[in-house]
């Protein structure tokens, strides 16, 4: 019998044989924590393996970037609970400036089509957008995971996503995510894997595949996994460091639990209106709501793609009085790109605020929160109450948040002239 | 050795309209306005304040007590404070027609139990074994059953292997150790 994506990813990582619904231990690639759980971490460590050291510094990391830097005293100190650790022990630490973690990861090659990352961020799931196994745990497990370099898994049963048709020229990686989850809803994926197939998947780039990998966490799913094109091979060749790439797909006659077909060529910008990501509406539906704020960044979009293509968008146009238009690059290479391209001075002269690299508007980060009543468009990933402030969060993507903010209303960026 | 059994109250957790609550988030649990906090004394006071109709669990739970509660339970972030929190109120056990994965993984492995359900009926008093808030119940790991006044009301999915293991070292830091 075949086998999905997952179940050989699982399988080039355990000695048991591999099957959905059974328990395997798993050796880990990449173990991490982030500046918050990473605290928690660390006092799990101390007080389980006091003295000891980790099983492979070499394959163990912090990456700051809830809220970089840290703007209250706890997180501060939580920040340096890990510095002090992460010096101790010898472990490699992604400091203040670096940028998100999931990102630093692919960047760093650290992330590798093929490998198992785990760490204290619910959306490191994003890894399967190089076809490799990422999953968020809790601060017990990751302490864990520290010490043994290996975990229990359960493996999870496949389900198959085929996006037919081409996504039209108006729609971008994240309208098609948006529509993905709105079909499949918030339990659509519930404790499953989700491979996704079509041509449109094909030839997403790797930024695309990005932005539809960190959503499958708002289908309730396990992760969801795109089968590498080559673009994604060779970007993650050439940042390896000359370590071997090996992406594995899956069997012709792999066994999927379920399997579902959704036509994209029609598509239109989407939007989904608090407080739940699976509440996915055309844009043109809230065209009359006017908006206090916009946030372009987060995982799901910060990437240098996004970012550049909003700022070749918004050139030589005003953002909204009294609106507060936020850029956060997820990545300090995505910023240093900006500047050298000289996107940011682009965004700047339209009225954009730039902030340096981290979640941003995503966690109470660096850029801040809405208060209660404002209503903001967010390139995010989740629009639930109290996660990105008080007010009201509408998901879109970079081009509909920016034109948002040019309106100074919700709007798709064919209204903007 | 860990209970295999408990006998105690039930919470069945229903919305206005009577139905069980599925997709309880971390967020409602345990508000992540509170998760600068590490230790588990202090966790008990806040559970399910945001979740509406329950701010008022945490004063009126009791050690003992069972919590019954619809699908997806803990979705959302991989806060282990959300599992901590009940174990620190003296619940005994979670029974959920589903988990958020991360945070089954959380309550696995910090040795709590959380025990998974498919059929049960919350809701119509006219069925035998309408299970209801106050009910007095005994739940059986081994047998995987739950009992009111010696009649079974219900079948619980058993524990894996791995649960089972880790349950009854205590954590899974002690069950390590026997690796
Ligand atoms: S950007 Fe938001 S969703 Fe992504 S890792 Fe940061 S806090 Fe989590």
């Amino acid at each position: 019998m075949g086998q999905t994506m997952i179940e050989k990813i699982i399988g080039a990582h355990t000695s048991e044989s591999v099957h959905p619904g059974k328990t395997v231990w798993m050796e880990i690639d990449v173990r991490s924590a982030r500046d918050f759980g990473g605290a928690n971490v660390v006092k799990n460590f101390q007080t389980h393996y006091p003295g000891e050291i980790v099983d492979d510094v070499k394959k163990t990391f912090f990456t700051f970037d809830c809220v970089v830097p840290a703007n209250t005293i706890p997180y501060a100190s939580n920040q340096q609970t890990c510095r002090d650790f992460a010096k101790d022990q010898g472990i490699k630490l992604y400091d203040v400036d670096a940028g998100i973690g999931s990102h630093v990861d692919i960047e760093e090659g650290l992330a590798l089509p093929g490998g198992v990352i785990v760490g204290t961020d619910s959306h490191l799931n994003i890894m399967g957008a190089v076809g490799a196994f990422g999953q968020g745990m809790g601060d017990q497990d990751i302490a864990f995971a520290f010490k043994a370099g290996k975990t229990w898994f359960e493996v999870p049963p496949t389900m198959k996503v085929t996006i037919k048709g081409d996504l039209p020229e108006n729609c971008t990686a994240k309208d098609l995510t948006l529509e993905v989850v709105r079909v499949l809803g918030s339990k659509g994926a519930l404790g499953r894997a989700v491979e996704f197939y079509g041509d449109a998947i094909d030839k997403l780039s790797l930024p695309g595949r990005i932005t539809l990998a960190s959503m499958a966490t708002e289908m309730g799913a396990i992760t969801g996994l795109l089968p590498p094109n080559q673009e994604v091979i060779d970007y993650c060749t050439q940042r390896a460091d000359g370590r071997s790439v090996r992406p594995y797909y899956a069997d012709e006659d792999a066994n999927y639990v379920k399997e579902l077909t959704i036509d994209i060529s029609e598509l239109t910008p989407r939007i989904a209106s608090p407080p739940k990501p699976d509440n996915v509406s055309p844009v043109s539906d809230l065209a009359n709501q006017t908006i206090d704020g916009v946030f372009i960044g987060s995982c799901t979009n910060g990437s240098y793609k996004d970012i550049s293509e909003v700022a070749k968008f918004v050139k030589g146009k005003k953002v909204f009085p009294g609106v507060m238009a936020k850029v956060v690059p997820a990545t300090r290479e995505i910023y240093g790109k900006l500047l050298g391209e000289g996107h940011i001075q682009t965004l700047y002269d339209s009225g954009f605020i730039v902030s340096n690299p981290g979640c941003g508007g995503c966690a109470s980060g660096q850029i801040g929160m809405t208060g209660k009543g404002e209503v903001q468009v967010s390139t995010s990933n989740r629009n639930f109450t109290g996660k990105q402030g008080a007010g009201d969060t509408y998901l879109a993507s970079p081009m509909t948040a920016a034109a948002s903010a040019i309106l100074g209303r919700i709007g798709t960026a064919s209204e903007v002239v | 050795m860990p209970s295999t059994k408990f006998k105690g109250r039930a919470w069945v957790i229903l919305d206005e309209q009577g139905e069980i609550i599925d997709d309880i988030d971390t967020d409602m649990i345990f508000h992540n306005s509170y998760l600068a906090i590490t230790e588990i004394e202090k966790m008990g006071q806040y559970t399910f304040d945001n979740l509406e109709g329950y701010k008022d669990f945490a004063q009126k739970a009791k050690p003992g007590d069972l919590v019954f509660v619809g699908a997806n339970f803990g979705s959302g972030s991989s806060r282990q404070q959300a599992v901590g929190c009940f174990r620190s109120l003296g619940v005994s056990c979670i029974v959920a027609n589903s988990y958020g994965a991360i945070y089954k993984r959380n309550a696995i492995n910090s040795g709590f139990p959380i025990l998974t359900i498919k059929d049960i009926n919350f809701t119509d008093p006219n069925e035998p074994g309408m299970i209801k808030s106050g009910d007095e119940l005994e739940i059986d790991l081994e047998k995987a059953t739950i009992h009111r006044d010696g009649l079974q009301v219900g079948t619980l999915e058993p524990f894996s292997k791995v649960q089972k293991d880790i349950y009854m070292a205590g954590d899974i830091f002690e069950y390590a150790k026997e690796l």
